[in-house]
């Protein structure tokens, strides 16, 4: 084989590899899955970010959630005042004048964002019979256990714009996950 | 060998005795299969077990291997109501790398049922800050390139404590297993992610709809969306069908069931993120991923050495950081240092399996391991996590990755050496 024809043959192959990988970026998908519809998105769609953007329609209000928590038979697990059940204390003991985080870990007390309370409930609770209640029953409640923690007034209205608008005890007084990058050590200036 | 097997046979018969069956209950199924025979095993040789369908079918482990799972923490699993919380593996029985299906680790966010999940209608949405919202069935995943590697779960709570009676109490939510499937990274570059996403929600099929946040850069380094594990599809208590493998991360983000990824541009904070909220830094941060951690599974608390002489000292290593680079073993209790040797090439956030030859002089003395990993991080004692953060020594922040003792005493028992 000559070497002219050596040299070709190495530049074909080489626009040949050239070419595949330019193909391969433009066409980027395998094509392979299928657009979910409208519906499907609604219908899964249930994790409540700070901003609230996924909340449904609905309203509820403490009133309304002190009789939810007697019908949905809330005080099996969680106790009559949500305090002496076998799960875990939905009311701190002691009021505002404590600091947050000496207050216990009590979910409607210690949670940076309202939000993060309405979550809980509508996709765990009550314990056998998740995600059975309506987005009215999830805002009562809501309402019901930040109102017994004293975080907000007993008449305030929690629908899907007030409820991301309520300011949680905590503040920012919790450390956020770190930024991962990956190959990198847990925590800097830490050996270990 | 041959000695062993008697050992353990005649410690099955005096267990039987003793416990009235009680721990042999499953066993007499066994027992069942084999020609009745009420003859000496050692004139003729051992029973034979006839073959049935079903060990034809899906074979089992022999009658004497007994080493089985235990509930966590003194919790009951099940509970009265059926619900598994969390689940410790055998340690002390290990072998290799790779804990079996049947004996991985488990571990519950508040105790649950197994969902029975039909995989032909399981479906993975993945949407959010992405061009183009996609559902994959189970046969879209099986259909995209794939990926097979070795990975270690480990659950946050692995902590050792000095009332821990064997490997498995004090290390036993760990666990290591080859997992298949695809890269979250593909399926994400098949949605089109936008640069706006930072972060992505993981959430499960479960009853909880289990959900975590993490770092968009994690699933676009080497987060799977794993449908394998060991060679055939990922058990129900492991995830069936379809859970995500978050390599180095605390276990509980390697979300089971996983059927919804929504793309983010915030960190969500939802259910089992919620766990997380500390109000200190180094409790959070060392938390997150895995630190460089060993311990010898043989000899280990609860196991006897039968007399003075030669033992091959055998451990595991692993580090979310990345592959482990070197183990040591001390026999002198930290006097004097060894490497070990590895079993095999060590593989990222993948436990190790380390061996090291011991001559027993029969005197009380103390073992310790201590691992590095690729970044160059070395496992502590819990005497140098103190001293760095100023706190008692037995408070460790974070996952516990501390160097654990085993005390070999003067008539061979192993004892754990935080006691």
């Amino acid at each position: 084989m000559g070497s002219h024809r050596f040299l070709a043959c190495v530049l074909l192959l080489g626009g040949l590899f050239l070419g595949t990988s330019v193909l391969a970026q433009s066409s980027s998908t395998y094509g392979v899955g299928r657009t979910p519809t409208a519906e499907e998105l609604r219908a899964w769609d249930i994790s409540i970010g700070p901003d609230g953007a996924e909340l449904p329609p609905g309203r509820g209000t403490a009133k309304e959630g002190a009789q939810i928590y007697v019908q949905k038979a809330c005080a099996t697990c969680h106790g009559a005042t949500g305090l002496e059940g076998r799960a875990p204390n939905l009311k701190s003991k002691s009021g505002p004048e404590v600091e947050t985080w000496e207050r216990g870990r009590i979910l409607p007390v210690r949670a940076p964002y309202a939000t993060i309370v309405w979550d809980y409930i509508n996709r765990a609770m009550p314990l056998g019979r998740e995600g059975s209640l309506t987005p009215n029953e999830v805002y009562s409640l809501t309402a019901y256990l930040l109102s017994i923690n004293q975080v907000i007034p007993e008449d305030l209205v929690l629908d899907a714009q007030s409820l991301p608008k309520v300011k949680m005890p905590i503040g920012d007084n919790y450390e956020p996950l770190p930024d991962w990058k990956p190959k990198t050590r847990r925590m800097k200036g830490y050996p270990y | 060998m041959g000695s062993k097997r008697l050992d353990r046979r005649e410690l099955l018969k005096q267990g039987a005795a003793l416990a009235g069956g009680l721990t042999l209950g499953a066993v007499a199924p066994a027992s069942a299969q084999t020609p009745a025979s009420g003859g000496p095993a050692a004139a003729s040789g051992p029973t034979m077990i006839r073959a049935n369908k079903e060990l034809i079918a899906y074979g089992d482990r022999s009658r004497f291997v007994t080493s089985v799972r235990i509930p966590h923490g003194g919790r009951p699993s099940p509970d009265a109501f059926g619900l598994t919380f969390h689940v410790a593996t055998p340690l002390q029985d290990s072998v290799g790398v790779i804990t079996p299906s049947s004996l991985h680790y488990t571990a519950t966010t508040r105790g649950s049922f197994l969902p029975d999940i039909d995989p032909r209608e399981h479906r993975l949405m993945i949407h959010g800050l992405v061009d183009r919202p996609l559902t994959f069935t189970m046969e879209d995943l099986k259909r995209l390139p794939s990926v097979t590697r070795l990975h270690f779960i480990e659950c946050a709570g692995n902590q050792s404590t000095p009332k821990a009676k064997t490997v498995q109490e004090s290390h036993g939510l760990t666990s290591c297993a080859e997992w298949t499937g695809v890269l979250l990274s593909t399926l994400l570059k098949e949605c089109g992610v936008k640069g706006s996403a930072t972060w992505f929600v993981a959430e499960g099929a479960e009853e909880v709809k289990g959900a975590s946040s993490m770092p968009v850069a994690k699933a676009m380094d080497d987060v799977i969306v794993a449908y394998g594990m060991n060679g055939e599809a990922v058990r129900p208590q492991n995830g069936f069908p379809l859970r995500l493998m978050v390599p180095g991360f605390e276990g509980i983000f390697s979300t089971k069931y996983v059927r919804r990824i929504k793309l983010v541009d915030r960190y969500y904070m939802n259910y089992n993120d919620y766990g997380h909220l500390r109000n200190d830094e180094k409790e959070t941060i060392l938390g997150y991923q895995v630190g460089p951690k060993s311990v010898i599974t043989y000899p280990s608390a609860g196991q006897q050495l039968p007399g003075k002489g030669f033992y091959e000292i055998s451990g595991l290593a692993w580090s979310g950081g990345g592959a482990i680079r070197r183990v040591e073993v001390s026999t002198d209790d930290g006097k004097h240092w060894m490497d070990a040797q590895f079993k095999g090439t060590p593989q990222r956030m993948a436990h190790t399996r380390f061996g090291c030859p011991w001559n027993w002089d029969g005197k009380e003395t103390v073992l310790l391991s201590r691992c590095t990993d690729e970044l160059g991080a070395v496992q502590p004692t819990r005497a140098q996590v103190a001293k760095f953060f100023n706190v008692p020594v037995g408070d460790v922040p974070g996952l516990d990755n501390t160097i654990q003792p085993w005390r070999i005493a003067s008539d061979g028992s192993v004892l754990n050496g935080l006691a």
